[in-house]
């Protein structure tokens, strides 16, 4: 097989699998600091019981978000020499503050989350949780940063020719604050914290149908239905300005994400459709024509460029792109939708009675998880066919020390063992999920 | 920007920095690992596991900023050495895994085999893990087939060369030693007994294992014989080494255990240190045309990037080693088992 592809499917595997933690456990350390919080203030026991309860939850899913997290630092050495030696001036810096400023204090004061209970006093407590989320969420600045200068790189020059061409900084702050970075880091910390409080929800709604722990339950979720509701809402206002920046700066990409192929016309908004990449249309799909228009230039007659403005080598492929923005799209709004429900109920005063909007919540954490997927795999595949965005193309990134043969032996391994990982952790969370909260003086 | 510092020295030593904090913390743990096997029930695996539980992670991290500041500011060698040793680095990352893996799930459930496995996972991952830091090392100091472009051209057999096997039972041995008197520290009664004849025996195995490693480094790796050569006085250096580790032995056997902690995280410091000063301006030493070496200065990334490095380096640093130095205080003290999941 192609050495390329294989790294390829490796990256995407590697990187799919370690981004279903990092977004769990940056919203859940959301939840914790609004939980501990609400102790300090009114030194009432059970938010103490909940704290601790999704306290080592947390760090059930953090530490596999690490374990596989060492693996994504080395990776780009490991399989993307060439890549790494281009952008190492522009991106490595990010990499390197991202250690510093934000690795160090996330697992520095996550000893203490965890297990310095009985050592430090409670302000010193909250204030570790509080460092560890601040942690958590700067480790995503960093590294949306590096990743949104690959999709819209700034503040460098190139110097070098041919296979000795690299990019190098020329401002930092450019290179930093590129296009990109800020709708986009808005976006991922939203879904992150959509991921968390969904998650809390949906193991609150089972434990309030099975009627456990329901003084419990309920306090969790009051807590973990604001911060769902607020960042679903939010994802609207990040997600709107990231479309304007991606139609400003990626266009061919825009355009994937639509399957708007004429080289000049009003853009059309599907719902849901198929792209036939051969007849250069979309098939069986519905969508409002001109809403892709209004919705990036406020005009729904403006043309926008389509698939077809660009040579054909510079495309993403299409269909995969379409489906994952559309269905990060739908869920998006799905989990929108069932926010406001659950705030509505809440208001009316029947939220935990009300058995068929609890039954929906169950299953409502895979949906953060799935549009923080499919969002990536659209953002990502969609940037394709560069691994920097018009300066270097994907294959052209790969490392040349590495033969195909052992990349299939360290694709095969990896298969592995992250199966093995991923049943390990469902079988441990669920026990702990049934096993729930000690409450009261079991607590302590 | 034109400083009257040599940033590309400078980004030199924070790496190596780095890297020598990662090994004497992760060190420790990796030891306490290696160790876990010859605990003897229950009660005491815990207890051990209890030394490192807050700390293992962060320790990793020095792993992980020294990847990420290696990429910045020397990405040739980034790109060149993990591509090169690419099994060997997956391994390494496997190792990883399962040790963090078996450090969180050993206490999930308390079914005796459910425990054994992950003890033994534990156990394997460390030693593997350690074996490979040494390998990694050996071959650095022996020269790789560097080609004309950076690109590393032997197989993934060629990292085990003797001397570099021989570097890594060294880095086992020093991580033995290294944990088993980190756990003379945080541990009392039959415990710390038997850790201090781990420890002893560690001493004496890392104190032969590094004098064969001095007599091969001498007569085995080319350009250190001719330094030799030039400089017969930087066979102190061993010497010093072997100084501190009689030291260990001493300090043990007057129970000044901090002491005797101290020397071996210092024996490391020479180690790291002198290699590091040997081994400059050079990063990567290419074992087939001494023209194809990658040198802080052919390698590194722009003086802007360094300079940028260096000012995260310089900002970050004095908070990671307080909150770092914070949380070791917090967790002072001889280990006793009370409520907490390990």
């Amino acid at each position: 097989m192609d050495a390329v592809l294989l790294a390829r499917i490796q990256f995407a595997l590697t990187i799919s699998f370690h981004y279903l933690y990092p977004p769990l456990s940056i919203g859940l350390a959301l939840v914790l600091v609004f939980m501990e919080g609400m102790y300090l203030k009114t030194k009432n026991p059970l938010f103490l019981d909940m704290t601790k309860f999704w306290a080592e939850i947390f760090g059930l899913i953090f530490s596999v978000g690490v374990a596989t997290g060492v693996v994504m630092e080395f990776q780009f050495g490991t399989n993307w020499a060439r890549y790494s030696r281009y952008v190492g001036d522009v991106f490595g810096s990010s990499l390197a503050a991202e250690g510093v400023f934000a690795f160090f204090l996330e697992s520095s004061f996550l000893g203490i989350l965890l297990l310095g209970w009985k050592r430090v006093s409670p302000q010193i407590h909250f204030f570790s949780t509080l460092m560890v989320a601040l942690g958590s969420m700067l480790s995503a600045v960093w590294i949306v940063a590096a990743n949104s200068w690959m999709q819209t790189p700034a503040g460098f020059h190139i110097v070098g020719e041919g296979a000795l061409a690299r990019a190098e900084i020329t401002d930092f702050w450019q290179m930093l604050f590129n296009p990109s970075f800020l709708d986009r880091i808005h976006h991922v910390l939203m879904g992150a914290w959509q991921a968390g409080a969904w998650f809390v929800l949906s193991v609150c709604a089972y434990y309030l149908l099975r009627k456990k722990h329901e003084d419990f339950s309920k306090a969790c979720m009051k807590i973990a239905l604001v911060i769902a509701c607020l960042s679903s809402m939010g994802q609207l206002i990040s997600g709107h300005s990231s479309g304007i920046t991606v139609a400003k700066y990626q266009p061919a990409k825009l355009a994937a994400f639509e399957g708007h192929f004429k080289e000049s016309a009003p853009g059309k908004l599907y719902f849901f459709g198929w792209v036939d990449e051969k007849e250069e249309r979309v098939k069986l799909g519905f969508g409002l024509p001109g809403m892709l228009s209004l919705l990036v230039h406020f005009n729904p007659a403006k043309p926008l460029p389509g698939l077809k403005s660009f040579p054909k080598e510079n495309w993403p492929p299409l269909n995969i792109v379409f489906q994952s923005y559309h269905v990060m799209i739908a869920v998006g709004m799905g989990l929108i939708g069932l926010s406001v429900l659950g705030i509505f109920f809440w208001w009316r005063g029947v939220l935990f009675r009300n058995r068929w909007l609890l039954m929906l919540f169950i299953p409502a954490f895979l949906g953060p998880q799935i549009a923080n997927q499919t969002g990536w795999i659209a953002a990502e595949v969609g940037r394709q066919p560069w691994i920097v965005y018009g300066l270097l193309r994907t294959h052209e990134g790969v490392s040349k020390a590495v033969s195909a043969n052992e990349i299939l032996v360290s694709l095969a391994l990896f298969t592995a063992i992250y199966i093995f990982l991923f049943l390990l952790f469902a079988f441990l969370l669920l026990k702990k999920i049934q096993t729930g909260p000690a409450e009261g003086e079991l607590a302590k | 920007m034109n400083l009257p510092v040599d940033l590309n020295l400078l980004s030199f030593c924070v790496v190596v920095f780095l890297l020598a904090g990662y090994l004497l913390l992760d060190g420790f743990d990796f030891g306490v690992g290696a160790l876990h096997c010859f605990a003897k029930g229950e009660e005491e695996r815990r207890r051990m596991l209890g030394t490192i539980a807050p700390f293992w992670d962060g320790n990793e991290v020095w792993l992980v900023t020294a990847g990420g500041v290696l990429f910045a500011a020397f990405p040739k060698v980034y790109a060149s050495v993990f591509s090169g040793f690419y099994l060997g680095f997956i391994l390494f990352l496997f190792a990883l895994i399962f040790r963090a893996v078996s450090i969180e799930f050993r206490g999930k459930l308390s079914a005796g085999w459910w425990r054994g496995i992950w003890d033994a996972g534990f156990c394997a991952s460390s030693i593997l893990a350690g074996f490979l830091i040494g390998i990694v090392f050996g071959n650095l100091v022996r020269g790789i087939p560097l080609s004309a472009d950076g690109e590393f051209t032997g197989s993934f057999l060629s990292l085990f060369h003797p001397y570099s096997v021989l570097s890594g039972v060294m880095a086992v041995s020093f991580f033995v030693m290294h944990g088993a008197l980190y756990l003379v520290l945080r541990t009392e009664g039959e415990l710390q007994e038997r850790a201090r004849r781990w420890a002893a025996c560690g001493t004496a195995f890392f104190s032969v294992v590094f004098s064969l490693l001095v007599f091969g480094t001498v007569f085995q790796v080319f350009w250190i014989s001719t330094l030799v050569k030039q400089q017969p006085l930087i066979l102190l250096t061993p010497a010093v080494v072997f100084a501190v580790i009689s030291g260990i032995f001493i300090e043990m056997k007057k129970r000044r255990d901090l002491r005797a902690f101290f020397l071996s995280c210092f024996s490391m410091l020479l180690i790291a240190g002198s290699f590091s000063a040997a081994f400059f301006p050079n990063l990567v030493i290419s074992s087939l045309h001494s023209g194809q070496h990658l040198t802080v200065y052919n390698a590194a990334s722009s003086s802007k990037t360094l300079s940028i490095v260096l000012l995260i380096a310089l900002i970050g640093s004095p908070a990671v080693l307080v909150y770092t130095g914070y949380v070791y205080w917090v967790f002072r003290g001889k280990v006793k088992l009370d409520s907490n999941h390990y």
